[in-house]
């Protein structure tokens, strides 16, 4: 009888002929699209195969002058004087387009950022729409989220939102300001502008009034004009640490408010009786998810040294039957680094952690000649010491330590100047409790990694930021409570 | 009776996480050529099953006809793996199939409930392999499981080991009723360490039957033994698969968990009664681009 040794998945790929892309965007101002003042324009790509997506307006100082004037325009006329509740049906009627366009918004967000299709459809637009829902049930009820105080909205905010999760981000910052009563101007990443522009679309087929929300797309100088700007009472940016601390400097001695969600070099710690099998499964989504594009990615994994040899075992195994490839095809697992620049950071990394004598481990799989790609790694042997330990890589690459105590475990993984998120894994329910309180990390997961939901809430220790997104600690960074 | 099974640690299971895994492998989208040959290696990979109190020796030929020619339209489908009957129907079914290819599986040990004493378990085990049987297909003691007896149905599933006199032995856990993904493994294991050459998920006659989160655990229970010993155990998840899209889903989870090395006959099974009709219909839907009618795929 003949077996069959080998069986190959056909590809597989997601319908992209629904979706039009234009072959220009422009910036969406007091509720309508218009070139830049000074006509600049830039281009968007397919880090998968480097074609070319769009050309896209590029936001000066002057337009984010006009957008600001807009928004607190439509703040004082018309966003904050309107019934919470009316708001509140804009922000469903924001969530129920979403969801009725969300192919289309997968197909795109996985075409302009390299993120796996399968990701940008279960994940990143069904959680958008999510968090517009949650945050609309709010817009009329914030004298009850926060009982004996007035609430009351801040003005106009500004925001910047960074390339890994482009709809998503716009969404955890634009649902809870807008039911918070505030206008806003929101600056998506320079090279993933389309998610944005066509949200902008959604806002127009919403009818939200024109002003309430603007996108200015553009890139550092546009973000950095923004903070900047006199009239706006409220930054809220999601990046680097390296920019958060210059918006910071930036805002010093005025009354702006700021909520920063920055970087991230997560331990996902692995004890002695841990569920191997699932931790093992929960460690490759917590490094390879969005390509470890992700600032709360686990990306240093501690290992008990009893279960060291089998947890590296079954790493390497599963890490072979990770599909790397096509954003589009259905059945990839690990998309396209999102640009050019970002894979020589995860380049420079890769050559870092082998100077440094770390063990390196990638997959047996081949990549696409074009675009960019970089292979799921491991380093084995990486000590605390190591750079690959201490600094965020932001690629699908993960250090792995031993250590031999719960003690020694808490102690390596606080020991970082950063605190967004930490992973731990363990049958005993008692652990858990005592990992969570003394690890150092806005987000702790147990037996499980990388659950987001709009109701809880996300934010980081020391030079992870400051304030919290989702839940009803997302509603503070936008009200002024008395 | 020694009992290496003090050497034995399962490991725990998170049942959340492994559902979560599970789901993940339906996301899969088999199309085209890998789906045409999914249906046709899943058809070989079928134990036809009848298993009622009403069987007689005319409804086990009728099945074993159907097993060695499963659709004539079609030419060049396989037969499937075996056919799997209680023991009373064994010496039926070896005379229909001779010369096919097709493996005779009997269930014994007192199938389905395992409520009986030893002695009669093994009796009956060496009457199915001197009728013709194959393969033979035991339940382990539940009761004596559930009681923590592990050292119990481990020498039990030994001794049946033993009676198999080198035939296949499929160790069905009757998983429905073990409850805890926890107890899943570690049954699992006692199996594998007894002597297991498969371990079976269900009789069919309790529900739940086989669960993608419950052969998760099993496939994870061979994998760890693999990886630990170089032995290869093989796996049969049986009751409730009956549609393609359904085994397909089986399919992907076993070549992503195990490897291809487990997509053959040797090493995989799906206990089924009504999956080789849905599996010929796809089969001819992939062909020429039409659904046809029931009717037209006789059944077994």
């Amino acid at each position: 009888m003949p077996t069959d040794s080998s069986w190959v998945y056909a590809p597989a790929p997601e319908d992209s002929s629904h979706v039009e892309i234009k072959k220009h965007y422009q910036l969406f101002i007091d509720g309508k699209f218009r070139d830049a003042a000074d006509g600049r324009t830039f281009d968007t790509q397919n880090p998968a195969n480097e074609a070319h997506l769009s050309e896209v307006a590029f936001s000066g100082e002057a337009d984010v002058d006009t957008a600001v004037k807009a928004a607190r325009r439509a703040y004082n006329e018309v966003w904050c004087p309107m019934r919470p509740a009316d708001r509140g049906k804009y922000l469903y009627r924001i969530a129920r387009i979403l969801q009725e366009r969300s192919r289309e918004f997968a197909v795109t967000e996985s075409l302009d950022g390299g993120k796996p299709i399968k990701e940008s459809r279960d994940i990143d637009i069904p959680l958008a729409a999510a968090h517009f829902f949650y945050y609309a049930g709010w817009a009329d009820k914030l004298d009850y989220a926060f009982p004996g105080r007035s609430p009351s909205s801040l003005g106009v905010a500004g925001q910047i939102i960074p390339w890994n999760f482009p709809l998503l981000m716009a969404a955890w910052k634009i649902a809870p300001a807008l039911a918070c009563g505030n206008t806003v101007v929101l600056k998506p990443a320079e090279t993933t502008p389309l998610t944005a522009m066509k949200l902008a679309e959604v806002f127009q087929e919403a009818g939200l009034p024109a002003g309430v929300v603007n996108i200015l797309p553009g890139d550092g100088s546009t973000g950095a004009a923004l903070v900047q700007h006199p009239d706006i009472d409220k930054i809220a940016f999601t990046g680097s640490t390296e920019v958060g601390k210059r918006i910071q400097q930036a805002i010093a001695g005025t009354a702006k408010k700021a909520t920063l969600e920055l970087g991230g070099k997560a331990a996902n710690i692995i004890l002695d009786d841990a569920p191997l099998h699932q931790a093992v499964e929960g460690i490759i989504n917590g490094i390879f998810f969005n390509q470890g594009h992700v600032c709360c990615a686990g990306s240093r994994l501690l290992v008990q040294e009893g279960v060291y040899d089998s947890v590296v075992t079954l790493l390497k195994d599963r890490m072979e039957t990770l599909r790397v490839g096509d954003p589009l095809d259905k059945n990839t697992d690990i998309g396209a680094i999102n640009s050019k620049a970002q894979q020589d950071i995860i380049q420079g990394y890769l050559e870092l952690g082998e100077k440094e004598g770390a063990e390196i481990h990638q997959p047996n799989c081949t990549l696409p000649s074009k675009g960019y790609w970089c292979l799921p790694t491991l380093f084995l042997n990486a000590t605390q010491s190591h750079r690959i330990v201490q600094e965020e890589i932001f690629g699908p690459v993960l250090a792995v330590q031993t250590f031999r105590t719960p003690d020694e475990a808490i102690e390596m993984a606080n020991n970082t100047p950063y605190g967004l998120s930490a992973g731990v894994w363990t049958d005993k329910g008692s652990r858990i409790f005592n990992f969570t309180k003394r690890l150092r990390a806005g987000v702790v997961w147990a037996n499980t990694y990388n659950q987001f939901d709009p109701s809880s809430p996300f934010g980081g220790f020391k030079e992870s930021g400051f304030g919290r997104e989702g839940g009803l600690h997302g509603l503070e960074p936008y009200l002024r409570l008395d | 009776m020694s009992t290496p099974i003090l050497d034995l640690r399962s490991p725990p299971i998170d049942q959340v996480g492994v559902e979560e895994r599970a789901a993940k492998f339906r996301t899969r989208s088999i199309k085209k050529d890998s789906k045409m040959q999914a249906l046709r290696m899943a058809l070989g990979l079928i134990d036809l099953t009848t298993l009622e109190g009403r069987d007689t020796a005319g409804k086990v030929r009728q099945m074993c006809y159907k097993a060695a020619h499963l659709h004539e339209e079609l030419p060049g489908l396989p037969h499937v793996a075996a056919v799997c009957v209680y023991p009373a129907m064994v010496p039926v079914a070896r005379k229909e199939v001779e010369g096919t290819g097709i493996y005779v599986a009997s269930v014994a040990t007192a199938f389905p409930s395992g409520q009986s004493d030893r002695q009669l378990k093994l009796q009956e085990t060496r009457i199915a392999v001197d009728n013709g049987a194959d393969e033979i297909d035991m339940v382990i003691s539940r009761g004596a499981f559930l009681r923590g007896e592990y050292s119990f149905v481990h020498d039990e599933i030994a001794a049946v080991k033993d009676a198999c006199q080198g035939r296949t032995l499929k160790v069905i856990l009757e998983t429905g009723e073990l409850c805890t993904l926890d107890n899943v493994r570690l049954a699992s294991d006692l199996a594998i360490l007894a002597g297991a050459d498969f371990i079976k998920t269900s009789t069919g006659k309790v529900s739940p039957a086989a669960t993608m989160p419950v052969t998760l655990v099993m496939l994870q229970a061979i994998k760890d033994h693999f990886l630990a010993t170089g032995k290869k155990v093989g796996m049969k998840p049986a009751g409730g698969i009956s549609d393609a899209k359904t085994a397909i889903q089986y399919l992907v989870m076993l070549q992503e968990t195990l490897g291809s090395d487990w997509l053959n006959r040797n090493l995989f099974r799906f206990g089924a009664s009504s999956l080789a009709n849905s599996l010929l219909l796809q089969i001819r839907k992939q062909t020429t681009g039409y659904y046809q009618s029931p009717d037209y795929f006789s059944i077994g």
